[in-house]
């Protein structure tokens, strides 16, 4: 799925979510969030990576009231979240990690209580609007214990967008979900946004971040290790890897080819080239590179060109700060 | 500024209530079933070669207090628990945690619904009870208050024991071995003014031994204490429950991380 460029760019700058020194240390001692600092804009898709236990879970459930900060401030909406905070967590929406909700309802019933939760009024036309949109209204009078896994996981996307919040968080919202239905959630959240939701999403699937956020925030040990917008991000540190199979080994490297980045590798069968900027510069060098091999006579019998992946960049930050 | 979610409430008390229809086996057949068989056993069967009575009243209508609160009791406390347990133990408790709901809006659904339940099931056996046993309720107005009352008390006992329970063994360990034992000794079977010292003095330290007096009273008009005793200390259990509730709330205790 490809977003439209508008939908890319960070809707202005207008803040939403203002995070300052949130630090969390639980009962045993353990330090969840140690001093975070972060700002969600209005409008953005904000992915928030980071290992198992870096902290994401906690500061989402700061954020909405499943965990209590040791210390910091938050701000929702311009306003601190401790004054009126029912009038602000109104305007939250949550999907857990988890497939928590009581199995034995029906699909339906289970949608409204949460929009009634949430201080509601019914709204039959909403509830079937969101249900028709994630494909459960023909599932709505089942229960949710017959619904298969993906299906349980649309139904907790459903329960929080009915009482259809301003800022909704989405924790590992394709957690075991399969590729194809991905894709469809994927779509169904950049809906969401279109409509101006602003969308705080943790994932595994660091595809997902690159897909659809327009910005990420790194997170590691209990500290934002970096927020950057995705583009400027990978452009800032993508790189293209081509993997050129020669006809004939080579010893060296020609001196010809010395204006590239390449080493041999695998015996002298095959040119690595290394380079570029993760925003196409790689790729146009790599096609002056086999104009030049075809000029200096150097046969070559395969091409394989990737891009890095904003995964490959992940693992090189955490990596880099491990070290 | 919103003080108080009207709509919330209503949403949790709705649910919970059609939470229990949907178990009504369980939640009311079951212990409608079970006071019946008292009501058999004790009130028609043993009660019927008992002349002399208790207390002045006939032994099958004197037990029928006694086994109204010994159901109010073990129900509204099960049911208070069982509401709010079972989010925390599915998970599902992020929602409620996360809405825009405190601890009046909390306790107006969870609680208000598990009292409901109780005054349906108090209703049903009173009722079932006129086929087995002759009673009268002297004081009809008071009797409701005071079944209000319990079902309310011990509705807010049994959200704190499922906020304390970390398993389904501690849900079912408070109701099974300290709220039926206390209500059995309480005087339900008989007054405690046949029991001989020291076991009167002792049987005066069982809470539950005010609340039959008092509903005995409601009844009969008569009791071993004044009913003003009886609802002074079930109103000042309520008002305990509600503030350790409230506490719970501030703190998050058992249900913020």
């Amino acid at each position: 799925m490809e977003l439209s460029p508008v939908s890319r760019i960070t809707r202005g700058m207008e803040p939403i979510l203002e995070i300052s020194g949130l630090t969390k240390t639980y009962a045993g001692g353990f330090t969840a969030l140690q001093g975070v600092d972060l700002t969600i804009n209005k409008g953005e898709i904000f992915a928030l990576l980071g290992p198992n236990g870096a902290g994401k879970t906690t500061l989402i459930g700061a954020v909405c009231g499943l965990v209590r900060p040791t210390s910091g401030t938050m701000r929702a909406f311009g306003q601190d979240m401790t004054h009126d905070w029912r009038a602000l967590r109104a305007r939250i929406g949550l999907v857990p990690q988890e497939l928590a909700t009581d199995m034995f309802e029906t699909v339906l019933h289970s949608v409204n209580y949460s929009r009634g939760l949430f201080g509601l009024a019914p709204n039959a036309a909403r509830i079937e609007e969101i249900l028709r949109a994630l494909s459960l209204w023909d599932k709505r009078k089942a229960q949710i214990r017959a619904l298969s896994g993906g299906m349980k996981r649309r139904v907790l996307i459903a329960k929080a967008l009915a009482h259809e919040p301003d800022l909704l968080f989405l924790d590992e919202p394709t957690a075991g979900v399969d590729v194809e239905l991905r894709r469809d959630m994927w779509a169904q959240i950049a809906q969401l946004r279109d409509r101006g939701t602003t969308i705080i999403l943790t994932t595994h699937y660091i595809e997902e971040a690159e897909e659809m956020a327009d910005r990420v925030g790194i997170i590691q040990a209990g500290s934002i290790r970096m927020v950057e917008e995705t583009r400027s991000l990978m452009k800032r540190l993508g790189r293209t890897e081509a993997h050129i199979g020669l006809a004939t080994p080579l010893a060296v490297v020609p001196e010809v080819l010395a204006d590239y980045n390449l080493t041999l590798v695998d015996g002298g069968q095959e040119l690595l080239y290394r380079g570029g900027n993760g925003a196409g510069g790689g790729k146009a060098e790599v096609a002056r590179l086999t104009k030049d091999l075809v000029a200096n006579g150097i046969d070559y019998t395969s091409i394989d060109i990737r891009e890095s992946s904003l995964e490959d960049i992940f693992v090189d930050l955490l990596e880099g700060a491990a070290a | 500024m919103i003080a108080f979610n009207a709509r919330s409430a209503w949403t949790i008390y709705k649910r919970e209530v059609l939470r229990a229809l949907r178990t009504a086996m369980q939640s009311i057949l079951a212990p409608v079933l079970t006071t019946t068989l008292y009501f058999v056993v004790f009130g028609a069967a043993i009660g019927s070669k008992m002349d002399s009575g208790m207390a002045g009243v006939n032994y099958g209508a004197f037990i029928v207090p006694g086994l109204l609160l010994l159901t109010l009791l073990s129900e509204s406390t099960s049911n208070g628990s069982f509401g709010i347990y079972m989010p925390r133990f599915t998970g599902a408790i992020y929602e409620l945690l996360s809405a825009p709901v405190g601890v009046a809006e909390t306790l107006i659904g969870f609680v208000g619904a598990a009292a409901t339940k109780s005054l349906i099931l108090a209703a049903i056996i009173l009722i079932t009870a006129t086929f087995f046993v002759d009673y009268t309720i002297a004081h009809p107005f008071y009797a409701l208050g005071f079944i209000l009352l319990v079902s309310a008390s011990f509705s807010l006992l049994g959200f704190i024991l499922g906020i304390w329970a970390d398993s389904f063994e501690k849900l079912g360990i408070v109701p099974v071995l300290f709220i039926i034992p206390l209500t059995f000794l309480g005087g339900t079977f008989y007054s405690i003014d046949l029991l001989p010292e020291p076991w009167r003095s002792v049987a005066m330290a069982n809470p539950v031994v005010y609340l039959v007096n008092g509903l005995r009273w409601c009844f009969y008009g008569s009791s071993d204490f004044p009913i003003g005793l009886s609802l002074g200390m079930t109103l000042g259990f309520l008002v305990l429950c509600v503030a350790f509730i409230a506490w719970i709330f501030r703190t998050g205790w058992r249900l913020r991380a």
